[in-house]
């Protein structure tokens, strides 16, 4: 029994020397993959489900379109609002707006601008195909719905 | 002098972890992954330069999917209740060469018809827009030999030539004709 009750006298703590290169190598990880919030959003964004998302080309050339009821109801009241980069704007600025957008481009960049939508579930088809309506005036055509991805099956 | 060579010149080094464990810990907080996929979709052109020509379209070559004001689906003239099964039905209906007489002659002339309503909701929509492109990309994938998940991947990145290839091969014969109708209020 006596060889079961002796005492070990090999060193029992455990080596942290490595872990700052541990946590480097996290943080490292985090800062190249992260992206800061350009702008607040200020309507409600839940994407609905979707399976077959592609993947967009360039992102230099996407432009974003927030859709959803105002996270402020007492202020903006609750029908659904479109905001653009920080402010709202009405379905009759999109023309402009999308004009605005193509001058950020460069010349033979401006056809292919594609428009993404980030629109709630909660929102009408009524006031998505006004908006789609729009983008066809402005001849804006490239359009991609924000999903949020669910595995298939 | 001889003394203090003998000390330890190293800087402590034993909060290093801690500072990296602070900015481990705001990065943590502040990231959002990148996320740029969605669902496609190209839109007409503007309604004033489209000149008014007549096309006539057999009734049989359209397949289509209404959806009114309370999410309910009417499909082909009957009522359907999971959208996830419009699928099947449009891959039967493009592929289908002649074979039933109520569903498309060719699948060059399949056309997949959605109509919503200006109430339906935007989460239904993309439930079926999802399914119907879903089931022209099982059957590209299916031509070309590779996964559904595969050809999306390959459709994004036509810049490779081998992919564009691939791509033009497989859609070869089957445009994708998916028509969303101004919705009716």
């Amino acid at each position: 029994m006596a060889k079961f009750t002796k005492k070990s006298k090999t060193n029992q703590e455990i080596p942290t020397a490595a872990l700052p290169d541990i946590i480097f190598m996290l943080l490292f990880f985090f800062m190249v993959t992260t992206v800061m919030r350009e702008n607040t959003i200020n309507v409600k964004q839940k994407m609905p489900d979707a399976t077959e998302l592609r993947k967009l080309q360039r992102k230099s050339l996407v432009s974003y379109l927030y859709i959803g009821e105002p996270k402020n109801t007492v202020l903006y009241g609750d029908e659904p609002k479109i905001q653009t980069n920080d402010v709202f704007i009405e379905l009759k600025d999109i023309t402009l707006w999308v004009s605005k957008e193509k001058d950020k481009l460069s010349e033979n960049e401006r056809d292919q601008i594609t428009i993404a939508f980030k629109s709630d579930e909660e929102v009408k088809m009524g006031l998505i195909s006004d908006i789609e309506m729009k983008l066809r005036k402005a001849n804006a055509l490239k359009v991609m719905f924000y999903v949020r991805q669910i595995s298939e099956m | 002098m001889a003394k203090g060579r003998r000390e330890m010149r190293g800087i402590d080094s034993s909060s290093m972890a801690d500072i990296a464990f602070l900015l481990l810990i705001f990065f943590l907080v502040t990231t959002t992954i990148a996320n740029d996929k969605g669902l496609t979709l190209k839109l007409p052109p503007n309604p004033d330069d489209i000149e008014d020509v007549e096309i006539k379209f057999k009734e049989k070559n359209i397949f289509k999917i209404m959806i009114n004001s309370s999410d309910k689906l009417l499909v082909e003239n009957e009522g359907l209740d999971d959208p996830k099964k419009i699928r099947q039905m449009v891959i039967d209906h493009v592929l289908n060469r002649g074979a039933n007489p109520n569903l498309s002659e060719s699948p060059d002339k399949a056309i997949v018809s959605i109509k919503a309503n200006r109430g339906t909701s935007y989460k239904m929509f993309i439930a079926v827009y999802n399914e119907a492109q879903g089931a022209y990309y099982d059957i590209y994938a299916e031509r070309a030999g590779v996964s559904n998940t595969r050809w999306r991947e390959i459709a994004s990145d036509l810049g490779n030539p081998e992919n564009k290839a691939t791509y033009l091969k497989a859609r070869e014969g089957i445009p994708m004709a998916i028509s969303i109708a101004e919705p009716n209020k």
